[in-house]
Parts: structure tokens; sequence; C-alpha cells
């Protein structure tokens, strides 16, 4: 084992130090505020080890926060970069970085993480359960994605970061052209954080079959729940693709296989084949629960009950096989032949059918009803058009013998941003706003939500409209410059300015959630907004850590919205109320976060040594959980009946 | 979530949180189902990939490989009448079938670490060849199972000698019955569309 | 489940019966017969097929417990998609004039 101490530290780049002694600065100071308003042990054991679902929820948000955060930074500094002809503000190595680091955190850091955060905090509400069916696992699930996420991001002060794009296609990615450290993170940092989505993707099925209450059918499931359910199915479908792709890539980088070598008979499109398998159904793990999310928030805000149940169920499954069968889209140009792009053309238009018809659905949900224009609204209906955009040039797309013309341009560029950006950014927006005041007790502001709302809408489609036709023109996708003679320039410049705005408009909801924190009005009604229909609406606000005194009965969908309409359901009855038995916290999954990230990172190094030696730690982690017997601790009635009791108010309260 | 004790059902099936680990556990099957196909995937397209290093045809012990299949065979034989003692409540029985499909199991194990010493002798390493790279990741990803399977069998015979027979360590064990008996239909695959194939 | 607690495990024991009995006939035909190759990966694919099943079933108790459905149903969808990966894969990366 040979240690490279001089190239350890990523060195010579003004920008990258910078960013350096910032990291250093910042790390000092969060321990040094920890320690002086002694926050540690409430940190501990309120948080880094709570098992309750909401917590764990709040945490994957705050973590896809700061990623998005990392990746719209790389987003401007390449629409800097190219905002003029022949900048040097970025070299080509450098702009392969950011954009490699730009997308794999983007979709695996931030929309990841945001989406199973929301379903953390929603789905055991929404289906009336206290937690999920196994909630240790579940915090475990956190502690995996954030080490990968880590992981991941070291890669750009230590060592170097990947930079053979978020597809990491071979050859590039192989060690003979690619010899540094960087790509050795990509495989690893995201198996780290695969593994844990897997699990999520198991724990969540297994929640919603077997934990929903009682009445509560499959057919009477909210949507969100029900896209939830097909998002998880297909986590578990896919990501194992995903673990085999990126463990022969790190056998072909660390120990000399040929898989998807240029020698040897490896077959570098067999790389391409394997990562598409998995990255298509990925792409519709991050869009379902979006579909879910406005699904809610239209029904919500019209105040009528979803049209078309029952066919938007349908569409969702179908999307969900057929996600499973179009993968081969992304290669056309690689010389598969005619038979195969055929097939696959076909397959892929065909997604557009069940997607039109969810478009349909909430249309005629809208038609004739009451609009009320909230901000989660708000994205909801900008989400519409937008998102359509991206449909119609996908379907452009999916024709195979007119992608030749489109492929590894702009144009596919804006395409993706059309569908991701209103497709999960939006929806994640939308659900902040929507359940910010059920976690929280107090609603984002709606003033500084406008603000927030058009600029970043303005700024999106400034960003990624005039993209469409640089890459028409002919403008290549993951190239650091262009010529001044192209003539590409104005239209970049605009790109650019658009992205300054967008910037302007997530500072804005920044400002508007410590705006918000500081002086939004606090309130503890149950149902905020007035018009709610699902059960998570059904108990306190803040929910609290057992989330139901006594567990709903549904008969219907839109549980909630009937139990306002027929008045039951309200008054509890202190006799009811039974000792509520809780899941206890549990230290060891931070722990294994902690192994993981150190074993992560020695094998990055291939200090295989070391790397044995922290693997005896994950082994003993194992043991240590085979015999653990966390029996977790029951809710006294005294504590449930007086919060209960405030919350609810003497009406709504039968004393006997 | 707490111990509500239904006498009907089989032992493991009587508490809550037993069940959801099983129902949990297909779930994760299917993901290993996945995880073994897209092996096979690979396997298949590299197959012929041999860059004039040796092929299947050459470096395959046939009769070896017919004594891994029947070790693996009666495990998984064997680990039924585990579940069966377990059921009847016999933790001594259960305790000597388990420990008689490990023997087999371990047996598998140090074949297949002799068929890996053979292939390295014959200058036959996962360096070699894309055909190579892919047979031992294939061949090990199972065994690596196989191993993880015997170490946490050793669990559980610890927490049934000192717990007893209840139904959360019934739970476990048959959660385990269900991971090897996985792995033998993953090594009827091999068998067949590796070794079979691979000699015809 | 008819309790066969009792007694005598003979479902099992049919089962391992039936396993060997295949792999056998699998040995036979793959190696003792002169069929052309196609054949004999059909016959010894099929019969590998027949012996998953009758793992699942015979001693994973695959339809075994209450809500068995969504066990059944997760299952066969796993095994539908693995099946596409498979197939899917191969024909994919060898159909065009990419492969050399
Ligand atoms: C916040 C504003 C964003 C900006 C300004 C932005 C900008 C860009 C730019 C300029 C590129 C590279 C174009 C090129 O090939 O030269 C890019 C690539 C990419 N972006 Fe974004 N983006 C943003 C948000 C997002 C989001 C939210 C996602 C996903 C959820 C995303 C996913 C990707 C992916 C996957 C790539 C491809 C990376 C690669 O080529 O390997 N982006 N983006
Ligand atoms: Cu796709």
């Amino acid at each position: 084992m040979d240690i490279k101490w001089d190239q350890l530290l990523v060195s010579g780049d003004p920008l990258i130090l910078g960013s350096q002694i910032a990291i250093v600065l910042t790390m000092v100071g969060v321990v040094a505020a920890l320690s002086y308003f002694k926050k540690w042990k409430w940190l501990w054991n309120g948080w880094l080890t709570s098992v309750d679902h909401k917590r764990i929820g709040i945490m994957y948000i705050i973590m896809g926060v700061l990623m998005f955060f990392r990746g719209g930074v790389d987003g401007l500094m390449m629409k800097a970069q190219t905002a003029v002809p022949e900048n040097t503000f970025l070299d080509a190595q450098h702009y392969n970085e950011v954009f490699t680091t730009h997308g794999v955190i983007m979709i695996l850091f931030m929309a990841m993480p945001m989406l199973i955060g929301i379903m953390n905090i929603v789905i055991p509400l929404q289906i009336g359960a206290r937690d999920v069916a196994f909630p240790q696992l579940n915090l475990l699930s956190f502690w995996l994605t954030f080490a990968g996420a880590m992981l991941f991001n070291v890669s750009f002060v230590i060592g170097g970061s990947p930079d053979a794009g978020w597809t990491s296609y071979f050859p590039l990615a192989g060690k003979e052209f690619t010899p540094g450290v960087g790509n050795n993170y990509y495989m690893i940092a995201l198996q780290i954080a695969g593994i844990g989505t897997l699990m999520t993707g198991i724990n969540f099925i297994v929640t919603i079959l077997k934990m929903r209450t009682k009445g509560m059918t499959l057919m009477r499931m909210p949507m969100f729940t029900w896209t939830s359910l097909i998002t998880s199915l297909i986590i578990v479908i896919a990501f194992p693709i995903f673990t085999v792709t990126l463990l022969l890539g790190m056998m072909d980088r660390l120990y000399g296989t040929h898989f998807f070598t240029v020698s040897g008979g490896g077959l570098d499109m067999l790389w391409s084949n394997l990562f598409w398998l998995w990255g298509h159904p990925e792409v519709y793990i991050v869009i379902l629960p979006a579909f879910g999310i406005y699904s809610e928030i239209i029904a919500t805000f019209t105040k009528k009950r979803l049209f078309g149940y029952g066919s938007m169920v349908i569409s969702i499954v179908l999307i969900s096989a057929l996600s499973m069968l179009v993968w081969v889209h992304h290669f056309y140009t690689m010389g598969v032949g005619p038979a195969v792009n055929t097939v696959f053309s076909i397959t892929t238009m065909m997604i557009s059918i069940p997607t039109g018809v969810k478009m349909f659905n909430w249309l005629f949900t809208m038609r004739k009803g009451r609009i009320e224009f909230t901000a989660p609204m708000m994205w909801a209906l900008a989400f519409i058009p937008t998102f359509l955009i991206g449909g119609v040039t996908g379907v452009m797309l999916a024709m195979a013998a007119a992608d030749f013309q489109y492929h590894n341009t702009l144009f596919l560029v804006a395409h993706f941003h059309y569908t991701l950006i209103p497709g999960v950014v939006y929806a994640v927006f939308a659900a902040l706003y929507y359940w910010w005041p059920k976690v929280f007790g107090f609603k984002l502001s709606e003033k500084i939500g406008k603000w927030h709302f058009w600029l970043f809408n303005i700024g999106f489609n400034l960003t990624f409209f005039p993209m469409f036709f640089l890459g028409l023109q002919g403008a290549v996708r993951r190239s650091y410059t262009y010529s001044e003679e192209s003539g590409f320039q104005p239209l970049f410049l605009l790109s650019g300015v658009g992205a300054l705005i967008l910037a302007a408009g997530f500072a804005a909801l920044c400002y508007n959630i410590y705006w918000s924190i500081r002086h939004a009005e606090r309130t503890t009604a149950n149902d905020p907004w007035g018009n709610a229909r699902t059960l998570e609406w059904a108990t306190a606000t803040p929910v609290p850590h057992y989330n139901f005194a006594t567990l709903p009965e549904v008969d219907s969908l839109d549980a909630y919205w009937e139990m306002k309409k027929n008045n039951k359901g309200f008054t509890l009855d202190k006799n009811q109320i039974k000792p509520i038995h809780m899941p206890g916290n549990s230290g060891l999954p931070a722990i294994m976060g902690g192994i993981f990230l150190v074993f992560g990172f020695f094998l990055v190094f291939e200090w295989h040594l070391l790397a044995a030696i922290v693997g005896i730690g994950i082994i003993a982690g194992l043991i240590m959980r085979s015999f653990e017997s966390n029996d977790g601790y029951h809710v006294p009635v005294d504590e449930i009946v007086k919060h209960e009791r405030t919350w609810r108010g003497e009406s709504k309260w039968k004393a006997k | 979530m707490e111990g509500k004790i239904n006498t009907s059902a089989p032992i493991e099936y009587q508490s809550e949180q037993s069940k959801l680990n099983i129902l949990g556990f297909w779930v994760f099957l299917a993901a290993e189902i996945i995880l073994f196909a897209t092996l096979f995937s690979v396997f298949g397209v590299l197959k012929d990939r041999t860059a004039g290093g040796p092929a299947g045809s050459e470096i395959f012990e046939i009769k070896d490989v017919i004594i891994q299949t029947l070790l693996l065979l009666t495990s998984s034989f064997t680990a039924g009448i585990v579940i069966f003692e377990m059921r009847r409540g016999n933790r001594r029985g259960l305790i000597i079938w388990l420990v008689i499909t490990l023997l087999f199991g371990l047996g598998f194990l140090s074949m297949e670490i002799n068929e890996f010493m053979h292939y390295y002798h014959e200058g036959a390493t996962m360096q070699t060849s894309a055909f190579l790279s892919s047979l031992f990741v294939l061949l090990g990803t199972h065994g690596a199972h196989v191993t993880l399977g015997t170490g946490w069998a050793i669990l559980i015979i610890i927490q049934l000698l000192t717990k007893g027979i209840n139904p959360t360590t019934a739970g476990k064990m048959h959660i385990w019955s269900l991971y090897w008996h996985f792995l033998d239909v993953i090594w009827i695959f091999i068998f067949t569309f590796v070794y079979l194939a691979g000699v015809l | 489940m008819s309790n066969q607690e009792k007694g005598f495990p003979i479902s099992h024991i049919v089962g391992f019966l039936l396993s060997i009995t295949f792999t056998v006939v699998a040995l036979l035909v793959a190696l003792k017969t002169d069929l052309p190759k196609t054949t004999i990966m059909f016959v010894i694919g099929g019969l590998a097929v027949l012996q998953a099943g009758l793992q699942l079933i015979m001693f994973m108790h695959l339809n075994e417990g209450k809500d068995n459905y969504s066990k059944i149903i997760h299952t066969v969808y796993a095994i539908f998609m693995a099946v596409v990966i498979v197939i899917g894969s191969i024909w994919v990366v060898t159909a065009g004039h990419s492969i050399h």
C-alpha cells in the first residue's frame, strides 16, 4: 500500500482552495456552536439516533436542500463558463468534473433524498399508521444515503472529482483513460447510497401493504400513497441492477477485470446497457412521487375529489411496467441496429399514453372547481404546461431516426431539465409549502412565496428554453466552450442570465424559510389549509410523536374529508386511550453509516488492508444487530390525554 | 407491534413483527432475483469472449460440479427439515439438522475454493478475459452469499440455544431457510446455464 | 397449512427426490445424448425452471400464509423482469453492428 500524500489533496486551483478553506471553517464553526450551546446530546438523542419517521424525513430534506445548493452552484458555474465564447473561467477538465458532479448530485443526492424524505413524513400519516414497518432499517437507509453523499462530496477536495459524466460511460470511465481516483468515488459512493435506497424501497412496500389502518383498502389509498408504493416497487426492481453495474465497474477499475474494457474481450456497450436498465426506471422513481404530490394538492385546492382515481391508478401501474422496457432510447446511436431501435421507439412512445391520461385527470379535476391560488397550488399549476414541453420534446427524441439529429446536443439537456425540474423540483417545492404547517406548526409566507415562484419560473424558462434552439443549431452537450463564429453567443448569454434569476428564486425560498421561522403566525389547527382531504390532517399540528391517539377507521376515499362532512371521528373518549407502543431509538445506524463512509474512502484509494480492517467493523455491526432486542417503549396514557386535550379543545373531548 | 399471539398459525407467524419481517424478506428476495439476473445477463453477453484465454469447456471439471450440485440440493432438503422440526417445537432436532445443513454448505464452499484454485493454476484468472471475469464474479457472488448464510445460521443457533424457539427466533429461522433455498435455486441456474451449457 | 408438523416430512422428501431426478435427467440429456444443441438447451432450461418452481412451492412455501397474494404477485413480477433483463440485454447488445 503506497500512499501518495502529495496527490491526496486537490491543489493548485484557487476556486477549490477557497472551498477547502470554507469547508474547514464551517466544520469548525458547527462543532464550536454545538459545544458552546451544549447541543450535542440533543442532536444525538433527538435526531441522529431517532427512528421517528417524521424526524428521519426532516433529516433527508435538510440533506436534499444542502445538496441542491451544491448541485445548483455547479449548474451556475457551467452557465457562467458558457455565457461568453472561449471563456477561461473553467478549463475543459474542470468543466467535465462540474457537469459530472452536478448530474449525480442532483439526481441521487438531491431528488432522491427530497422525495424519500417527503415519503417518510407523509406516508405513515396518510395510511393511519404510527411508523414504518422497519423503523431501525429506515434510519440505516438514511445514514447510508448520507454516507454515500458525503463520500461523493469529499472527492472534490481529496483526490479529485469523477469526470466521465453522470452516466460514467466506459471505456472513458475505465482505468486506462481516467487513471485518477475520481471515478472510484463514483463507483463506491453511489454503491453505498444505492444500498440505502434499496432498503427504503423494501421498507415502504411492506409499510404500505401491511400497516394501513382499518378499512383502508388499496383502492381507498390517497394518490400519493399509491405513487409511493409503485415508486418503491420500481426501486426494488431497478436498484439491484445498479448494484451489479457499479460492482462490475469497480472490479474493472480496482481489480483489472474485463467487463467493459476495450481489451481482453470486454464490451463497453454493456455498461451503457446496464446503466440505462437502471437509469430509465430511476427517472420514473423520481417523477412518480411528484405525480402523487400534485394529485393531492390539486384535489385539495379545487375542493373536489380527484377526477378518474381508478384510471390514475391504472396509468401509474402501466408507467411502472413500461419504464422497465424503454432503456435503449438512451443509446439509439450506438449501433444497436434498426430492429432494436424500432421496438424501443415504440415502447417509449407508449409511455406518453398513461402520462397523458394523468394530465387530463388533473385538468378535469380543476374543471369547474373553485381554485384557490395558494403557493402549493401555484407550483402545481405551473407544472402542467412546463412538463408538457418536456413531454412533447421527449416524444420527439423517442423517434430513433430523428434522435440521430438531436442526440448529444443541448436539445436533450433542455428536454430533461424540462421534465426533471417541473417533475421533481416544482413538486418538492409544492410539497414543502403544502406539508410544512403540518410538520412545523406554521405556514411559509405566501408573499415571499410569490417572489420565489415567479423568479424561479421565469428564471427556469429563460435558462432552458434557449437551449432547445442552441441544440437544434448544433451546440453539443458537455462541451466546455464554443467559438465566436458559431453564433451561439446571444442565446448562451440569455440562458446565463436566466440562471441568475433562477438562483435568485432559490435564494427567495431560503429567505422565506428564515423569515417564516422567525415571524410566521403559529397554528395548532389540525387542518390549517381548511380543505384537506387525507388522514395526515386528522391529527394534531405539529404531529405528536405517536401520530394518532387512536387509530382512525376509514370507509371511503378521502377519509378526512368524509370525517368532516359527516362530523364524526373527532371526539375522543378518554377510555379509548391505551398506552401506545413505539419503537426505540438506535445508535447503530449512525455508527454503521460512519463505518461505511470510512470503508468506502479506503477502497477509493485502494488501501485494501485498511479497508479490510474497517470491513470487520461492518460485520461486527451486523452481528450486533442480530442480537439486539430493542423492544421500544410505551407512551403512557396520561401523556396522550394531556396532549390530545390541549389541541382538541374541551368541546371535542369527552371526559367520562 | 406488541406481541399479539395467535396460536393457530405456525410459530414464526405468531408475532406481528415476524410477519412483517417475513414479507419484507420476500421483497428482498425479489431484489436478489434481479441482482442475479443481471449477473446472468452479463455472463450471457460475455461468455464467448475468451480473448485467447481458455473457454469453459477447457477448464470445467463436470464431475466436481455434479458433486457440488448434489451437496447443495441435499442441504436445501435438510434446511426444509429444519423448519419442519422447528414447527414441531423440537429444538434439539432443529439444531442437529441445521448443523447437518451447514456441513453440506461448507462442503460445497470448500469445493468451490478448490475449483477456483484449479482455474488459477490453469492460468485462468479474473483478469484473463471477459468470459472469466464474468464467470468469477457470478460464482463468487453466489459463493459469498452461501458464506454469509453460513455465518448467519451460526448466529441463529446461538440465539436458539439461549432463548429457545419463540416467535422471534422462529421468524429468523424461517427467513434464513428462505435465503438458503433461494441460493439453491440460483445454483440450479448456474449449473444449467454456466456448466452444462458450457461443456455442450 | 394442513398441519404436517406431526409425523413424517413427506412433502419435503417428495420434493427432494424430484429435484434429484430433474438434475439427473438434465445431466443425461446434456452429456449422453446427441440431440441438437438448441434442443438440449431448451430441455435442460425447462428442467431448471421446473426445479426452481418446485423449490419455491415445496420448500419455500411461496403460497403459504394469509397474505400470500402480495408475495406471489411481487415474486412473479420480479421473475418476469429477470427474464426481460437477461433476454433483453443479450438481444440489445448482440443485435447490431457494434459487436466486434
Ligand atoms: C438549478 C438549476 C440548474 C441548472 C442551472 C442546470 C444546468 C445544467 C447544465 C448547464 C448542464 C450541462 C450542460 C452540458 O452538457 O454542457 C446540466 C446537466 C445536467 N443536469 Fe442540470 N441544471 C439545473 C438543475 C438540475 C436538476 C434539478 C437536475 C436533476 C434533478 C439536473 C440534472 C442534470 C443532469 C443529469 C445533467 C447531465 C450531466 C451530464 O452531462 O453528465 N439539473 N445542468
Ligand atoms: Cu429514458
